[in-house]
């Protein structure tokens, strides 16, 4: 009846799994109570859960990552207390549960925290740029953020039933099959990547689409804001790899389940494939987790240096040749197969063909500051932050790529150093940029600024205190994912990373104190004009928070800098009169079913719960059919509703 | 990695630097920094690209520090004496030094590649007037075996080799993906069941190393280590007369024992089951018990060094 799953499955092996789990099932209780306490439930699903508003899907996107964001980093702080402790003696993990938490700290960060934070901001964000009300598939939005949730939430369920992979979180093959990996790990793996997985595909297709059909009249592509760039590169390279990734996922499913042997050792499998179909994925999405990051740069280096972004044409161009070179790379990760000099050197000499249109951006967000009148708000300091970081790690990659240095340094903690010191300055406080940059235009405050200051401070010192070590550990000859360890030289070291740790830990701490600060202080905090950073671009042309239609008159395009040449102009559209009837589509609770069933799908396929599994997919099924058999899936917003919406967000105060 | 580029690469002045740099900084000996001190050609090499590599990319990162710092405080919004001009946003001049000399560094970064990348390649034959010494190595779960099929004995996480003398080695798996690494004396190579991979190397000087399965594999993986002991040739051969006398042989039976998952101390055999180092990939790979079949040599040392099975 219930498969696999019995009294087990619940993680009474280890006392720190069982803290673990139950702190997790605490707040889960917490949250649920809070919202019935205060009787949000209606609202919440009628408001939320069912919109299908771009800005409200990216901000319930970024809460995803965010709370993502807080269990992954629990897993590295758990990883470094480990590793700091660990020398002749086996610390406080048993490795069976180190294991799992290195994976499971892996798959959240890269799944259920970059994913959704920058799937979250290009939500908010690139409609409002290009001038559009919406996405062209406002429907599939819904959809695609369900489905990644039911994915996190599938890797959350694993703490606490039963147990998480312990194959790292690329799933390395052949451990990842049955015959080494037995137990569930590895399945709920495999099911939050494929069911996630969809979702962010049908995203890229979305803003593929959105970006080349919806932008305002006289967006020209060489117009387009070098964010929206970013977002669109990033669904090409989504459309384009993510399937391998499916497809990966599922044929180690298939080897696992029906006894084939795509991977396995022995009987034609090939595990060499597997590292190679799961890179051709890896390395583009490296890169679909920068480059919306570096998107966001382009646009707060502008707006605070009060200039124009210097060498548009160079931003744009560095940025499509990064998306076509990161398909030609992936073979780095793997040098160390025998493949012989010349693939080694094809894909080393591709690798550093790369660094040069990343390190021109960067010469240009300089550039840009040059002459310019730089104001040291928030989102400046993470770019600062970000820049003066990210060319360590720039440098080390460049290393990494020389095939025989890289003989040295693979799968060394030199390693590890080098792709979060890409991960951590070059997407994470890319997507912390574009949080305090546009979080005044999601909900019409700003973000206090002494605590997030502070914030960038503590997470910049904790970064380099945490990762420069694992640099000289590197030299040392330390593996990545070593439960413990006899060697001596290596423990001052990783104390010195589990301080970094321990000072991010406090950079979170302030975040969490800023977003509770600036909700107590939001009148003071206010933003009455629409426009709170002197911007420069569509989106601030609106009310803070913006009508749910966005704009009320589709503005007519000039120039790079749209509102800056407006305001330089003089000109000044009026929002109020409706030259056409407005067309908005209808919320639907279709997505928030298929994303639950697809949970309870993937939640019987790890438990081998057989009928169970059917059921919910013919219960997808059945959702699908219903939805697209809906007719009525729009309404218009008249003259005089528009009217009052548009006085209920203060746009009069802006006129 | 002949004796002309090792010359060549190993005493620049540039190395001599780094090297300074770091002792006088951490005071650190050789056997802290296996990978900055190392005892092999091999690794040295690797060891002199890393520098020069980071000499040559510190032309554009240092530029960059020196202008986040600049930049933010000359410009900075309060210091109104400094000029402002909105509109600029391109020169071909600027844009031109900004494409053009990153080009140039990964220029001259991948002329490194491709020269070492062949010079080093690991299946490479260490260019030398004695003839090698070949080693067959078999990663389990969580241990090693060795198995020397000239002398016709065998170890578990030992190995033992003469210095100034090339080791060829032959590598494969009895389990997951390893990945076999003596940091201080040669780059990794991947180990794979059922196929064969091919590493080669030399120590210079009497010395003791620390090699290790990088490649994640499961509970014991972090104890999977094992000694590197490099000793004059002399000195090598009194090992291998001493470990004839070994009161222990490897045949099939002590095989199998060892293939069960666990750790296990150094230890050596006098006698091995012959060809046990290709019996091991034809379990994996019926193509290759094919193709051993029909010419099964009476000492696995023998066969012809084929191309890699892993390409």
């Amino acid at each position: 009846m219930l498969g696999k799953l019995t009294m087990d499955a619940l993680p009474l092996y280890s006392p720190v799994a069982l803290s673990g789990a139950l702190m997790e099932v605490i707040v889960g209780v917490a949250v649920l109570g809070f919202i019935t306490w205060y009787g949000k439930w209606r609202y919440l699903w009628s408001e939320w859960l069912t919109s299908v508003d771009h800005k409200k899907i990216g901000i319930m996107y970024i809460v995803l990552a965010m709370v993502m964001l807080l269990r992954g980093f629990f897993d590295a702080i758990m990883m470094r207390t480990q590793q700091a402790i660990a020398y002749n003696s086996p610390g406080y993990l048993p490795s069976d549960h180190f294991n799992q938490v290195f994976t499971a700290h892996g798959t959240i960060m890269i799944f259920f925290v970059a994913m959704p934070f920058l799937t979250g901001l290009i939500n908010i964000v690139v409609p409002q740029q290009i001038g559009t009300r919406d996405v062209s598939f406002p429907f599939l939005n819904s959809l695609s953020l369900a489905l990644t949730a039911a994915g996190a939430a599938l890797v959350l369920a694993s703490l606490v039933v039963g147990k998480f992979s312990t194959a790292g979180w690329s799933a390395i093959a052949p451990y990842s099959e049955l015959k080494y990996t037995p137990g569930v790990g590895v399945d709920y793996w495999i099911w939050a990547i494929l069911i996630s997985g969809v979702g962010t595909t049908t995203t890229g297709i979305n803003f593929l689409v959105t970006i080349l059909k919806r932008r305002a009249p006289g967006m020209t592509l060489m117009r387009m804001p070098l964010f929206t760039w970013t977002a669109l590169v990033t669904s090409v390279l989504v459309v384009f790899s993510f399937p391998a990734l499916t497809v990966t996922a599922a044929l180690l499913a298939l080897d696992r389940y029906v006894g084939m042997h795509f991977f396995t050792n022995g009987h034609g499998g090939d595990m060499m494939n597997y590292a190679n179909l799961f890179w051709i994925w890896g390395h583009p999405e490296v890169y679909i987790v920068v480059l919306p990051s570096f998107g966001v740069f382009s646009e707060v280096v502008a707006t605070f240096s009060s200039k124009r972004v210097f060498g548009y044409h160079s931003l744009v161009y560095a940025t499509a040749v990064i998306g076509i070179l990161s398909f030609t790379v992936w073979l780095h990760h793997f040098f160390t197969m025998g493949e012989g000099p010349a693939v080694n050197i094809f894909f080393g000499i591709a690798t550093m063909l790369i660094g040069i249109p990343t390190g021109v951006k960067i010469y240009d967000w300089l550039m840009t500051m040059y002459r310019g009148r730089v104001r040291l708000e928030q989102p400046m300091y993470w770019t600062l932050g970000f820049m003066v970081t990210f060319v360590i790690g720039g440098m080390s990659g460049i290393l990494l790529a020389i095939a025989p240095v890289d003989y040295m340094m693979h799968n060394s903690v030199f390693l590890v150093a080098h792709f979060h010191n890409m991960l951590i300055p070059g997407a994470l406080f890319g997507y912390f940029a574009g949080y305090t940059y546009w979080f005044p235009k999601a909900f019409g405050f700003k973000l206090e600024h002494k605590w997030g200051k502070r914030a960038v401070w503590a997470w910049v010192v904790g970064f380099l205190l945490a990762f420069m070590p694992l640099y000289v550990l590197g030299f040392e000859g330390m593996p990545r994912r070593m439960a413990h360890y006899a060697t001596p030289g290596w423990q001052p070291w990783l104390i010195v990373a589990e301080v970094g740790a321990v000072v991010i830990a406090v950079g979170i701490a302030f975040q969490v104190i800023q977003l509770i600060v600036s909700i107590r202080d939001r009148e003071a905090l206010k933003v009455t004009n629409g426009d709170p950073w002197d911007g420069r671009t569509l989106e601030w042309a609106t009310a803070c928070p913006p009508a749910h239609y966005n704009f009320a008159v589709i503005p007519e395009v000039h120039d790079i800098d749209e509102l800056a040449w407006r305001k330089q102009h003089g000109v000044v559209e009026s929002t109020l009169a409706p030259a056409e009837a407005i067309v908005m589509p209808d919320n639907t609770s279709a997505g928030m079913i298929i994303g639950g069933l697809s949970f309870v799908l993937g939640f019987a396929m790890v438990w081998h719960i057989w009928w169970l599994a059917a059921l919910t997919g013919l219960g997808i099924l059945a959702a699908l059919v219903a939805r697209s058999s809906d007719d009525h899936g729009e309404h218009i917003v008249g003259a005089d509703a528009e009217r009052t919406i548009e006085g209920e967000f203060g746009m009069e105060a802006a006129e | 990695m002949t004796a002309r580029t090792k010359k060549n690469l190993a005493r620049t002045p540039l190395t001599i630097f780094f090297i300074g740099a770091l002792l006088t900084l951490g005071g650190c000996s050789s056997n802290r920094f296996p990978v900055l001190f190392p005892g092999g050609p091999v690794a040295g090499t690797e060891r002199d690209l890393l520098f020069i590599a980071v000499a040559l990319m510190l032309i554009v990162i240092v530029p960059v520090f020196v202008m986040v710092a600049y930049f933010t405080w000359h410009y900075r919004a309060s210091n109104t004496r400094a000029r402002y001009m909105p509109e600029w946003a391109s020169s071909m001049r600027v844009e031109a030094v900004m494409w053009l000399v990153p080009m140039a560094i990964v220029g001259v970064l991948s002329w490194m590649v491709f020269v070492y990348s062949h010079t080093l390649d690991p299946y490479r034959p260490i260019a030398s007037k004695t003839p090698p010494l070949h080693v067959e190595a078999i990663s389990l779960d969580w241990k090693w075996v060795f198995i020397y099929p000239k002398q016709h004995i065998a170890t578990v996480n030992e190995l033992v080799i003469p210095t100034g003398r090339p080791v060829s080695m032959k590598l494969t798996s009895d389990t997951v993906m390893n990945s076999f690494y003596i940091p201080g004396l040669v780059g990794q190579i991947y180990t794979m069941a059922g196929m064969q991979t091919r590493l080669n190397m030399l120590a210079d000087k009497p010395a003791h190393f620390i090699g290790r399965n990088t490649n994640f594999s499961g509970r014991d993986f972090a104890d999977q280590r094992f000694a590197v002991k490099a000793v004059p040739a002399a000195g090598f051969r009194a090992w291998v007369a001493q470990v004839k006398k070994s009161p222990k042989a490897l045949d099939a039976a002590t095989y199998g024992r060892l293939v069960r998952p666990g750790t296990s101390d150094a230890v050596t055999y006098s006698a091995v089951e012959p060809n046990l180092f290709y019996k091991v990939i034809a379990k994996y790979s019926p193509s290759m018990m094919k193709r051993i079949k029909k010419n099964w040599p009476a000492d696995s040392a023998a066969l012809p060094p084929k191309k890699s099975f892993a390409s």
